[in-house]
Formats: structure tokens, sequence, C-alpha cells
């Protein structure tokens, strides 16, 4: 495997519900609607997705409730198996794994965390951790000095005799995250972690989750049905809707150049200036004068504001980390993201 | 009830499905306005429609007993049983077998009984599991509740294991569960003794018999409730086991099966429960212990010490009620970082402690080690006074209902039922089928008294009818009005479904007690310990279905200006009637087995001829008569489920 295949690879993959799907697919002829398959009695929900997860990314899956989020991400580690396409993980495609080879594979490359946490009741916080360890089989000592660890990890130290139900609802996905690091897996998938917790909560396990990000360097699919948690997290967002990824790009981007009416009516209501780069905005310096400090391709145009508002340059550098200049950011265009284009 | 269903249906099925159920009903109404010129044949089923079961039960049994040697099997099967049923004799009461070490002085067994009670629950618990323990012993009932616990602690293990394991295979296989589900359906609506009698053929009868009836009658729940508890582990969890690499084995074992806790310790509860009333029941094959002594006591008529065992009875059921349901809802507490062994532990210990102080004082105060009868308490001397006393002093009362009920109520209605053309009542069934649910429903009703009918009882099948419709009527007019009084306000409704639930418990043969003490032994008994039995789950689920009325129904009729009156007729009891309907359909399942255990006190139904052919070991017709008396309440359970399914839609319930 070389650096540029990626960790997951999906190929033209439907997931269909109903009677005979498999062979309802084949018949299939050109792009039919979703209300065209409804009508001939299946729910189409994941309709021909193809993209592809590199390492390290954190890519969001963000669709509403319905949209066909959830069944894709259960199809990506074949909680669900697909009706047609192909699903390919570090190269080899999961639809053909025996029933071994898939255990191993999840015993040793996957973590998932679920909306609802889907602890078990019965096993204190410790034992709930260390349960993808003792599946694998490991020793009584090895499982415990493991998930003691990753429970300090996810801050819950102290309390790892708890029982899920004497543990708030924070705490609890908590535990559910630890258990899906246990085994150091190189594939995490989250599926609306937050959507079950208070606003307050869930902003501040976000901000645990960039952390742990930070810290672990994981490739990661995360669903959610909240555009501005996707906004905050995300490398690449890719919207779902009735089954289709109507979008797959950068947060940038989306909010720049949306690309279809749906996207478009999601990024209405967005502060763009918040999520848009100085980065996205550099075109080439094509011989235009520059002069003065350059701004850092990172920071985002509601930060460079007070800056945009007072600078008297048409043109602004602006330069990467290492502090080389990557191109010019037009004022006027920045300013027209940070007030709206003027009508 | 069958008037009932009919008023009920024509307010809520649709125009032509009610039309149409009236054209049968008057069809029905002509053939018993007829029935003095109908012909012989649709007066009574004729003799070529009555088929010969009982022959070909009893021949598939022969076949099975004797060419397929099944006989040995079970024969084998109940050897062990019984070796083990050896073991815990010995050890509860001294019954002289291997392992030859006890009897356990009562003491000790009292003493982890407060022991248990408090680790689950807390002190009540605890005064009830060791209080029951100390009475039994007390009053000198230490030998007849042991033999009886003694085939529950063997039953009940057997009944859970296979239960259980049933339960699995059922959720692992449609198939199997397609084919389990009628099986299920007509084992839980046979009566008691439609159980024995196979058990007599095969096992033959006493303590062995008495247990395997037990496990056989006690399985159904436990199979139920493992399925239902398979089935409602979140989807989450089980996709949590999968994505921990969990092979199918250890999903089961370490996540299905302990997510399910609650469903399986409730389906423990229900094994128990049922272990007991049957093995009370088992008298009738010779099973010795409280129901022997109760059944004995009953038929001389000695009520005051017929009330002790009751007592016993009641005690015992309640607390292992109490205790298991304890159990099931017990949630595990984790211990602060720490905590010494002997406190992690501390129930056992104290288990242990007390147990092992108890024996060694038992070596030394022979009381504490057996109490005989010579030292034993009784309070029969006065109960017998306070019953002779309340009896004559309610006597003329007693006398006159008697007489009224029989002359003016009972005679009068069975009369009534006898006359009716069979014809007439399979066309009022089909009536009140179609009104219902259409020419399914009709069908179904028409099938099941079709069968009752070529059985050949009819006759007695009607008496069975005509009791249960009595009684039941006389519990709703007693019952319905009850529930509505018990559930104005919260905690009056807590008491009463407490009363509900504990009375629930109760073996069903405990009702036999207060009616033979108050009317003697005849058609007025019967029907009041029927009324008496089925009137606890009317007021139980009108009580929970008026509770279960949403608040914000109620607040919007307070601001309409409604008057209490005017909420509870048109919201709380339209709203409340499918759960009430529910009610009223365990209410004729429980009359329908109370009807049939009654006959020992003298009726002439169903319940007479299968006692009849317990004693005469004869399996064809026994089953016969118990799948009558299960067809029953299979049609009725058909057609209330339907309706109340109907109108649970249709009122967005569901």
């Amino acid at each position: 495997m070389t650096a540029a295949t990626p960790v997951i690879s999906c190929k033209n993959v439907w997931k269909l519900f109903g009677a005979n799907p498999e062979q309802y697919l084949k018949s299939l002829t050109g792009n039919p609607g979703f209300d065209e398959i409804r009508q001939a009695g299946y729910i189409a929900a994941v309709r021909d997705v193809s993209l592809d997860i590199a390492k390290g990314e954190m890519l969001v899956i963000m669709g509403l409730s319905g949209s066909g989020k959830s069944t894709f991400v259960r199809c990506l580690s074949r909680l669900i198996d697909i009706t047609g396409g192909e699903v390919a993980v570090e190269g080899q495609n999961i639809g053909e794994m025996s029933e071994k080879e898939l255990i191993d594979l999840r015993r040793n490359k996957m973590g998932m965390v679920f909306q609802s946490f889907g602890l078990l009741p019965h096993r204190t916080v410790l034992d709930n951790v260390a349960f993808p360890l003792e599946m694998r089989g490991q020793d009584r000592h090895a499982r415990r000095a493991r998930a003691l660890e990753v429970i300090e990890l996810v801050g819950l130290s102290g309390r790892e005799d708890y029982f899920p139900r004497e543990l708030s609802g924070g705490q609890q996905q908590r535990v559910g995250i630890a258990r899906s690091l246990a085994i150091e897996p190189d594939i995490w998938f989250l599926d609306e972690p937050f959507s079950a917790l208070d606003p307050l909560i869930r902003r501040e396990m976000q901000d645990e989750f960039l952390r742990l990000q930070e810290m672990l360097g994981k490739t990661i699919v995360f669903i959610t049905h909240d555009f501005d948690e996707a906004l905050r997290l995300a490398d690449r967002i890719a919207i779902m809707k009735d089954g289709v990824v109507e979008q797959c790009d950068t947060p940038d981007q989306i909010v720049l150049n949306p690309a279809t009416e749906y996207v478009a009516k999601f990024t209405e209501e967005i502060e763009k200036s918040r999520v848009v780069h100085a980065g996205v905005l550099a075109r080439e310096i094509n011989g235009h004068s520059l002069t003065g400090a350059p701004i850092s391709e990172k920071q985002t145009i509601s930060e460079l504001a007070r800056l945009l508002v007072n600078d008297n340059r048409d043109f602004l550098p602006v330069a990467n980390a290492a502090g080389s200049l990557i191109g010019a950011m037009s004022r006027q265009e920045a300013l027209d993201v940070l007030l709206g284009e003027a009508s | 009830m069958t008037d009932q269903t009919m008023t009920f249906s024509g307010k809520s099925q649709s125009w032509t499905r009610a039309k149409t159920g009236w054209v049968i009903f008057a069809a029905a109404c002509l053939l018993a306005l007829g029935n003095s010129v109908l012909p012989a044949g649709l007066n009574r089923p004729p003799e070529w429609l009555v088929l010969p079961f009982a022959d070909w039960i009893n021949a598939i049994f022969a076949f099975l007993r004797d060419d397929l040697g099944l006989l040995y099997l079970t024969r084998a099967f109940a050897d062990g049983v019984e070796w083990l049923l050896d073991v815990t004799a010995n050890l509860l009461y001294g019954k002289n077998r291997w392992p030859r070490i006890g009897p356990i002085p009562w003491t000790v067994i009292a003493s982890i009984g407060f022991v248990i009670g408090y680790a689950l629950q807390g002190w009540r618990l605890s005064l009830l599991t060791g209080g029951t323990f100390v009475w039994i012993a007390v009053m000198g009932q230490w030998k007849w509740a042991m033999e009886t616990l003694s085939v529950i602690v063997v039953a009940a293990p057997f009944s859970i294991l296979f239960g259980l394991v049933m339960g699995i295979l059922a959720w692992r296989s449609k198939t199997f569960e397609r084919i389990l589900n009628p099986v299920l359906n007509i084992a839980q609506s046979l009566p008691h003794f439609a159980y024995m009698i196979p058990v007599v053929v095969f096992i033959g009868v006493g303590p062995k018999a008495g247990a395997i009836v037990t496990i056989i009658f006690s399985v159904p729940p436990m199979i139920r409730m493992s399925l239902l508890g398979l089935r409602k582990v979140p989807h989450e969890v089980i996709e949590s086991g999968h994505m921990c690499g969990s092979t199918r084995w250890q999903l089961l074992r370490h996540v299905r099966i302990p997510t399910a806790r609650t469903e399986i310790l409730v389906g423990v509860n229900q094994v128990i429960m049922q272990c007991l009333a049957m093995v009370v029941l088992a008298s009738f094959i010779g099973m010795p212990g409280l129901g022997q002594k109760l059944l004995q006591l009953l038929q001389a008529l000695k009520i005051g010490r017929s009330v002790e065992i009751g007592i016993t009875i009641v005690l015992l059921a309640v607390m292992l009620d109490r205790c298991t349901k304890a159990w099931a809802t017990k949630q595990p507490e984790h211990f602060e970082k720490g905590t010494s062994f002997a406190v992690r532990n501390k129930f056992l210990l104290l288990g242990i402690g007390l147990s092992l102080a108890c024996l060694a004082l038992a070596q030394f105060i022979p009381l504490m080690d057996q109490i005989g009868r010579r030292d034993a308490f009784t309070i029969s001397k006065p109960i017998d006074a306070v019953a002779d006393w309340f009896i004559v002093l309610i006597d003329p009362v007693s006398q006159w209902l008697r007489w009224f009920l029989i002359t003016w109520v009972l005679i009068p209605i069975r009369d009534a039922f006898l006359w009716m053309p069979y014809a007439a009542v399979l066309a009022l069934l089909a009536a009140v089928g179609w009104a219902i649910g259409g020419l399914r429903s009709a069908l179904v009703c028409l099938a099941f008294f079709g069968l009752i009918a070529m059985s050949g009882w009819w006759d007695r099948a009607m008496i069975t009818v005509y009791t249960v419709v009595v009684a039941v009527s006389i519990a709703a007019i007693m019952g319905f009005p009850l529930g509505i009084w018990g559930s104005f306000n919260e905690k009056r409704a807590s008491i009463a479904l407490l009363i509900c639930d504990t009375l629930q418990t109760f073996p069903s043969f405990i009702y036999l007690i207060p009616v033979v003490m108050l009317f003697g032994v005849n058609d007025v008994a019967v029907v009041g310990a029927v009324v008496l039995f089925a009137a606890v789950p009317l007021v139980r689920y009108t009580i929970e279905g008026l509770r279960q009325v949403p608040e914000t129904l109620i607040e919007a009729a307070d601001m309409s200006g409604a008057t209490r009156m005017q909420t509870l007729w048109k919201v709380r009891l339209p709203m409340a009637l499918p759960t009430v309907m529910v009610g009223v359909n365990q209410s004729v399942m429980f009359s329908l087995f109370m009807v049939i255990i009654a006959a020992f006190i003298g009726t002439q139904d169903l319940g007479q001829e299968m006692q009849r052919a317990l004693s005469s070991t004869d399996v064809g017709k026994g089953l016969v008569l118990g799948l009558a008396v299960a067809f029953m309440g299979l049609m009725v359970d058909h057609l209330v489920t339907t309706w109340a399914r109907s109108k649970k839609e249709a009122l967005g319930l569901e």
C-alpha cells in the first residue's frame, strides 16, 4: 500500500431495502430518482456513492435524518451488506471477506462510536472499555492496563467502577469513545456521537474530540446532522440527501461554491467569513505588486475582519505556515465574503 | 360477554362490516326462536358430526409410548429428576436418601431468608422472606412446605434453562418461532388438569410426576420472555458488539443475554409463580405437600386449618414473587475504590455467619432444629370460632343470596344456554366475529366452536361457558366501578394496584377457601370463586387504562370546562377502553382456569369430566376436554385482541 492509496474507497455503492433488492438493482437503467425507486417498492438508502477517504483525513458526512448517512457509514464497516458496488478498506474488498476476516478487521483496524452510546448496561466503565480487548482474547492484565490508559485519555479516571447508568450522557459518550479507541484502530467511525447531548456538553465534547484527533491522527468518518458541527470539525464534508452525495468538498468550497440548490440552502444561514480561510481566496500573484506583512493562509476571513476594513491595499499577500508566499488575496473579494456581496 | 362485544363493535367498525354482523345475528335469533321446529341435527351436533378425537389421540399416544419406546425415555428422565428431588428432599425435610445429611435446621433456612431479602431490597423484604419461614416453622407446617418447595427448587431451574434455550432457538429461527407460537398459545390456555393426564400416563404419580408436570406447565412464559428480551436489545448495543469484533457466540453470551437480563428475570419470576400454582394443584396426582393438605382439609370442611395452610401458601407466593421481582429490577452499583473484601461481600459473609450460628445453636436447642406438631402453635380454633360466628351472623343473607342466585339467576341462565340450539350459538359467534374482524374472525370463531361441537361435549361445554359468562359479568359489575374509583387519585391507584398484584400471585386454589367457608359446596361457591379470581384483572387493567390516559388530554378537557363526570365518560373511558379490554380478556382466561379447578367442589361441566379422565388416566378424553377449554379462551383472545388493535389504531395509541 502506497501513501496515495485511500484508506477507504467506495465505488458506486448502492443500498436498497426491499423484497429483492439485488435483482431490482440489476434491472435499473440510467439514474432513477428516489421517488421512482420508492414507487417500485424499495427504499434507496444509499444511491451510487463513490468517494475516497485518505489516510489521516476527517470526512464529515452531513445530512438530515433519513438522508442515508447512518446507513452509509454502516456499509463502510459492513454492519450492513451493500446491494451493489464495492467498498475497499486498505485495498481489500470487504464485501468478499469471510466472517472471520471481517471480525479480524474490526478487532484490529476499526472503532465506532454510536449516537445512543451502545454501552453494555451490566458492565462497569472499565469492563465496557476492555470489552473489545476481551473479544480479541487478550489476558486480564493487559486488558486492564490498556483500558485504564484510554479511560485516562478521555478524562474519566476515577470512574472505572461506575456502571453506565450512574453516569451523565456526556460521560457515557466518553466511555463509548474510550471503548472505540481501546484497540488503537486506524479507522474511526463516529455516528452522530454528540447528537444526544445538550448543546453546552456538545461543544465541550467537540473540543475534546479535536484534542484527541490532534493527538492520534486517525482516519475519521464522522456523521452529523448539524452543519455547524460539520464545519467545525471537517477536513472535507460530504452532504447527503435521499441517499446521494450532493457535494463532497472542503468546508470553504462548500460555503463559497455550493454545487446544488440543496447545498446552497444549507449555506445560506452560515456566516461564511467564519468558515473561509485566506488560503482559499489566494490567487496567483500575476505581477501584482505586493507590499506589507503577509497574512497566514490558516486565518479565517472573520479573524482578518479588522485588518480588511482598515487596510487600504487592494491585494494582500498570503503566506503558508513555513512563511513563504503562496499568493495574493483580493481585499474586495474577502470583504464580499465578510459583508455579503454588494447587490 | 357476547352482548358486550356486539355493542362495542357496532360503534367502532365500518358500517358494512357491522351490517353483515347484524344480518348473521338476525339469522342466529331466527335459529334460536325456531328451536321447537328445528330439525334435531341443528339443535345438537348430530352423531355423524362428532368425531372420535379422543380415540385418535389415544392411538397416537399409544404409538409414541409403546412403539416408539418414548416411555423409556420419559421414565429415564423422570428417574433423573427423582434423584434430584431426593437430594433436595433430604436437605429440606430429612427424607432418608443420599446425601443423608438433612434436614437443615429451620433456623438456618429462615436466617438465609432474612439475608437474601435484605440483600435484594432492604429490611421490609427481609422481614417478609424470613418471617414466612418463621411462620411456617412455628405453625408446624415445615415438612409440608418443604415438600412443596423441594419440587419448586428442582423444577424451576429446569424450566428456566429449557425456556431460555427454546427462546434463543425461536429468536434464531423464524420458522421455529412460527411453529412454536401456536403451540405456546394453546399451551398457555390449556387448563392445569390437561397437563396432568399425559404425565400420569408417561411418568406415574407422586413427587416426580408433580415435578415434571410443573416443569412442563411453567416453561411457556419463560420462552416468551426470553424471546421478548432478546428482541428488545437495542440495535446500537448489538452493532457496538459487532464493531468490537465479537463472534456470534460472544455476541450472544456477552451482549445479548446480559442486556436482556431484566426480561429474562421477569421470565424467571413467572416460572416460579407458575411452579407454585402447579405444585399446589399437583396434589391431584399424588404430590404431597401444602396442596395435598389443603385439599384434604377443604374436603373435610376444616376451615380453620385450611386458612392456616392458605396463609402459608399466600406468604410463600408473595415472598417468591417479591424476591424474584426485586432481583429482576435490581441494578448493579459500584463500590468506591479500596472497599475491602468484607464490605464488598457483606451479605455473603452475614449469611454464612448467621447460618453457622444457627447450626451450632440447633445442636443444643432442639426447638431451633425442628418444631414438631406438638410444639407448634395453631390459630385454627379462633379462626374456626370467628368463622362460625361470622357464618351464623350472615347466614340469613348468605342463605337468601344462595337461594336467589340459584333459583333466579344461575338455573334460568344455565337452562337458557342449554336450550340454545348449537347452530344458533355458532351463528351468533360468527356474527360477533364478523362485526369485529370481518370474514377471518368469523371463520376463526366458527372453527374454534365448531371443533368443540365436533368433540361431542357440547352440553358440558355450554355449562362451562355459562359459568364463565355469569362470573365475568358479575366480576365486571363489581370490578369496573371499583377500578374507576381506584383510579381517581395517584395514592389510591398505587394501593389498589399493589393489592391486585398481590392477589394475582395467589395460586388459584386459595380462592376456594373463603367461598367454601361462606357458601358450602355448590354452584354458588363455584361462581363465587370464579368471580373473585376474575375480578382482579378487571380492576387492575381498568385502573391502568385510566391512569395511562395522557395528562395533556385531561388538561385539555379541563380547560374545555368539562366536569369530572364528563371527563370520565368522554375522555378517560374511551381512551382507556383498549387496555380495559385486555383486562376482560385475562379475566375470561382466569375464569376458564378457575371453573375447571372448581370441579372438585362439584360442577357438571368440562372440569368434572376432566377429573374423571384424570382418575381413569384417559389421555385422549383429557386432552380433548382441555383443548375444548383452550379453544374457548383462544376465541375470546382472538376477538379481544383484534378489536383492541383496531381500536388502538383508530385512537392513534400505537
